[in-house]
């Protein structure tokens, strides 16, 4: 029986790549048993690519079987079937809510080769040692808890993660700058009547709330104590704004998939809308101009992580933390960079980046050539600089985080009239 | 005898499992979930009528109830009218079987796409740069482009048009075309003008075939939640769609008293049809 040969090894260039190789501690796992562990992992859309799991399969043997499910439907699995998944693909506030049920096991920061090079904001909650922390469910105050089986979550680095982290973005508002012809500069033109019957906001509640609340702050209306934490007074007023605007026409509709929000905006019937950042780049897939524009007001952010189910242990724990390690290596961070988003480890994805491509995406330099998508269509020109800037301007720029509230039930109701009134 | 009576019960059999299994079960089971309780994450078992006292006092669902009803009755008018039409043109008007055929087939044509394709391919000609307002504004009869084309009750209403008369032309043609001819003949031969045949004669004869189209419209409209969504740019919200806001929340038993509610309210429009018109005795 020979040991598994890691074939990162082979993918893995440079010196650089080495020393991380070399680091890695290999634990006694023999090839011919990992070949047959299969891990479920349950997620939402956003990182379920198909590209992915060829590669794990290809890189370490192992076979990783994807579902995507909406957020809520992954919510509700991630808290009550606990044995349908061995790992949990989900953002931090839904780990939030999730984490109390004992569904998941913390993890072991000594086993994770590149923990020292995951970003400051999935650690001590700063991106760069001046930063202010965030409103909203910020990823470090969910990202350790105590200890194993521990169900609080701690205020400091504990050496437990939560989630490793992977994938996080800056959202913003979407518009189509041929139509507008002036700058936009805050969230407050969401609801301007220049723009009436041509705005749009995303129909999910737990999002669509803090959108309106980075509006409604923009606009003077409110001053929130904590937008990711409303009361049902600051709910009742900031949903009663968007109710009025609603009757006065301002909305012409509201998207709920990421195709509606890439049609409303490619066919011009929508000028500015809440929206995501790979839909900005389909719509410019399709020859049409659409920015996505950075507000004084700042950014509302997202993060999502991997997580691993409480029931795992063993030889599939083992090749939980491998597909861990792997992830955090690279390849898969240069992949999510491509189409907009960043990597938790931004270093190792350099490694499987072109110079261009990393100017352009993460440095906020202008691109020196064609930018390609990840399917291949060319989305920007050499001279095109990303919407926003660098990753330091942009992350370094985040009003609040996606959050799940104490009133969260209050609120959801209060949307339900919102959308049927 | 016995062995004949073994016999018919043995061959009603497979469908009576097949009802009691997939109809029968799932809908007690919806009707019992109604009454169990939920938090954030869990629903357990539970005898209380708290899901239908917050259905009954909350003024939203009044008003979402309201609306279901008003579309299901806007799109059975005008669905009725148009499928007549249609089923009295190809019955009466059309000469040959073929051509009755060739045309009844075009008529399925909104079938041909899903769901998705049809909701895309309305933006470019009700949109505002669509081609009905850029008609309407080359002609000079507008200065601005309509609003309400799309993403209103307006294309709520047109879809489901462009849906479902077909379940109108159906069972109507089908009735027509086993109209004795010799009756209209007779009609004509004792000096009845047009409209009084249509009148008084096929309209009756008609009759068992107008009430099932309209029970499969009507149905249809108020289970619907895809094209509501769809068409009204998530604005407008009917029944279907509090069930599945709710499904989503997973609040099933709020859904469930949702769903017993809409059953019993579309149950009880068909009943009162069924009185109105008897479609046994009729076929």
């Amino acid at each position: 029986m020979s040991k598994m040969r890691y074939s990162r090894r082979n993918i893995l260039k440079g010196g650089a790549a080495a020393v991380a190789a070399s680091a890695f501690p290999a634990p006694m796992i023999w090839a011919q048993d990992i070949k047959n562990v299969v891990l479920r992992q349950a997620g939402t859309g956003v990182s379920a690519f198909n590209e992915v799991a060829a590669k794990v399969k290809e890189d370490l043997g192992f076979t990783l079987e994807m579902t995507a499910l909406d957020s809520d439907a992954v919510t509700q699995r991630a808290a009550t079937q606990p044995d349908s998944y061995d790992i949990a693909d989900i953002e931090y506030w839904i780990c939030k809510k999730v984490w109390p049920t004992g569904n998941l096991q913390a993890m072991d920061i000594s086993k994770i080769t590149n923990y020292d090079k995951i970003a400051g904001t999935f650690r001590d909650g700063k991106l760069t040692p001046d930063s202010v922390i965030a409103q909203g469910t910020a990823p470090h105050t969910v990202g350790f808890v105590e200890g194993p089986g521990s169900t609080t979550f701690s205020t400091q680095d504990s050496g437990w993660m939560t989630l490793i982290p992977t994938i996080y973005n800056a959202d913003t508002l979407g518009i189509r700058p041929d139509l507008i012809g002036r700058p936009i500069e805050s969230w407050a033109e969401l609801l301007n009547p220049e723009f009436k019957g041509k705005a749009s906001i995303l129909d999910i509640s737990s999002i669509g709330i803090m959108d309106m609340a980075m509006v409604c702050e923009a606009m003077g209306e409110i001053q929130y104590a904590d937008k990711g934490n409303m009361t049902t007074d600051e709910i009742d007023k900031t949903i009663g704004i968007f109710m009025e605007a609603k009757k006065a026409g301002q909305f012409r509709a509201f998207w709920k998939s990421f195709d509606e929000s890439v049609n409303l905006m490619a066919s011009g019937e929508v000028v500015i809308q809440s929206m995501w950042s790979p839909a900005i780049t389909a719509v410019k897939a399709q020859g049409v101009p659409c920015v996505y524009q950075p507000l004084k007001e700042g950014y509302r952010s997202w993060g999502g992580g991997i997580g691993l189910s409480a029931g795992l242990s063993g030889l599939p724990l083992d090749a939980a933390y491998e597909y861990i390690n792997w992830y955090l290596s690279g390849w898969v961070g240069g992949f999510l960079m491509r189409q907009g988003y960043y990597s938790a480890v931004p270093e190792t994805s350099k490694l499987f980046m072109s110079e261009d491509e990393w100017g352009f995406w993460y440095e906020g330099k202008a691109a020196t050539g064609d930018i390609v998508s990840p399917g291949g269509t060319v989305i920007e020109q050499a001279g095109a600089v990303r919407d926003g800037g660098s990753f330091l301007d942009r992350m370094g720029k985040v009003a609040c985080w996606n959050s799940v509230m104490d009133e969260n039930q209050y609120m959801v109701r209060k949307w339900n009239e919102f959308v049927a009134a | 005898m016995r062995r004949a009576n073994l016999n018919s019960w043995l061959l009603a059999a497979p469908l009576t499992g097949v009802l009691v299994m997939f109809l029968i079960l799932p809908i007690l089971l919806i009707v019992a979930v109604s009454f169990w309780t939920a938090d954030a994450f869990t629903f357990r078992p539970d005898f209380q009528f708290d899901n239908y006292r917050y259905l009954f006092g909350s003024a939203v669902a009044w008003k979402v109830f309201g609306l279901t009803f008003m579309m299901a009755g806007i799109v059975w008018a005008v669905t009725l009218v148009i499928g007549f039409t249609i089923a009295f043109f190809l019955a009466f008007h059309v000469r040959t079987q073929k051509w009755q055929m060739a045309l009844f087939l075009l008529t399925t044509i909104p079938f041909w796409t899903s769901n998705i394709i049809r909701m895309i391919s309305w933006i470019p000609l009700l949109g505002k740069n669509g081609l009905v307002n850029q008609t309407l504004m080359g002609a000079g009869i507008i200065d601005e482009p309509l609003q309400w084309l799309l993403y209103s009750s307006f294309s709520v209403c047109l879809a489901f048009v462009h849906l479902y008369t077909l379940f109108m032309v159906v069972p109507i043609f089908n009735t027509m075309m086993r109209i004795d001819k010799s009756l209209i003949e007779a009609a004509r031969d004792g000096g009845a003008s047009g409209f009084q045949i249509l009148t008084n004669v096929i309209i009756p004869l008609s009759k068992p075939g107008i009430m099932i189209g309209s029970i499969f419209v009507i149905a249809l409209v108020m289970s619907d939640f895809v094209t509501t969504r769809f068409m009204s740019g998530s604005q407008l919200a009917n029944v279907g769609r509090l069930i599945s806001n709710d499904i989503g929340l997973l609040q099933y038993p709020s859904a469930a008293a949702t769903a017993v509610v809409l059953l019993i309210s579309v149950l009880l429009t068909i009943g009162a049809m069924l009185r109105l018109v008897d479609i046994r005795k009729e076929l």
